[in-house]
């Protein structure tokens, strides 16, 4: 952990998905991995809030970061490579929702 | 781009200079100045320690590493406090991570949203690390990116890529390269290039050095 962040909703290992929400501004989510299931694998600490920075506000209220590991092979199809090379993204918490069982 | 060079001599330099988005830039600057935001012998300061700032930093973080476990162990827990104590001014907003080439693990860093890049420790990221080919490309194909910059890793290691979208910029720690014992510090520091900080590409084997 980087910075504090007493409240986060989720730990380390929690199987998480990225919403699908579509919307305009200063989005930090990338599009590919909207949808898509992954894990926390680091609390990173609570930061100002950039959709709100971005246009002069002031961030808050401050949003949990999340370091989301995700497998390559769950994001493209025909991803060359090992089966377990994978991806992480820092993922803020309103950009997240519990995961199901996998399947 | 159309209107490049229509005389038969394209030239760079004043074509950026003349572009729309440098007038633009230009005409920020002097309202910005007016308004006593800042001055232009505060954006002529900015604009010279950018450009003083080089990857020398993190190779120097990497070198330190390779022979000091314990501070290794600080650069991959707490990479600012790192910086400290090797003089580097880290002190900026911007929170700074690094993560370790293992026999195992191949680690490539990338911003698919911009150019995010931990500029304190490896100043101004390369034209390609903007572009907007190797932004898409590196996350859905990052050994083909690889290979293109020659480096083939072995089927057995695993490639973990990091899209540093949000507060953190990432360094990768690459592993020490063979051949290198009993080398001095500033030796070693002298084989982490750039792109091995990147992780397109692995520091330079000490034969090839002078």
């Amino acid at each position: 952990m980087i910075r504090p962040a007493p409240a986060a909703k989720f730990r380390p290992g929690d199987a998480v998905r990225v919403l699908t929400t579509e919307k305009e501004g200063h989005v930090r989510t990338p599009a590919y991995v909207k949808g898509k299931r992954g894990e926390i694998s680091h609390v990173l600490g609570t930061f100002p809030d950039p959709e709100s920075l971005a246009y002069g506000g002031n961030g808050l209220p401050e949003k949990v970061l999340y370091r989301v590991v995700f497998r390559q092979a769950d994001l493209w199809e025909s991803y060359e490579g090992s089966t377990a090379d994978a991806l992480y993204v820092d993922v803020y918490e309103h950009w997240l929702e519990p995961a199901g069982e996998e399947g | 781009m159309s209107g490049n060079g229509h005389d038969g001599h394209p030239h760079e330099e004043l074509r950026h200079e003349s572009s729309p988005w440098a007038a633009r830039i230009r005409a920020v600057e002097e309202l910005l100045v007016e308004k006593g935001v800042f001055t232009h012998e505060e954006v002529r300061a900015q604009i010279e320690h950018t450009e003083a700032r080089t990857h020398e930093n993190g190779a120097r973080l990497v070198a330190r590493a390779w022979v000091d476990p314990e501070f290794k162990n600080l650069l991959l827990s707490d990479t600012k406090a790192a910086c400290s104590e090797l003089g580097i001014d880290a002190s900026g907003p911007v929170e700074l991570a690094v993560v370790e080439n293992t026999e195992r693990v191949h680690n490539l860093i990338v911003c698919t949203l911009c150019s995010c890049y931990p500029r304190p420790i490896l100043g101004r990221p390369p034209d390609w690390y903007k572009s907007f080919a190797y932004r898409s490309r590196a996350v859905r194909e990052p050994r083909a990116v690889m290979r293109e910059f020659g480096l083939e890793l072995p089927e057995g290691v695993e490639v973990v890529v990091h899209d540093s979208t949000a507060d953190l910029r990432y360094m990768v720690l690459p592993a020490r390269p063979p051949g290198a014992e009993g080398m001095s510090e500033e030796e070693l520091a002298a084989l982490v290039t750039r792109d091995s900080l990147i992780g397109v590409a692995i520091p330079r084997e000490p034969a090839r050095t002078q």
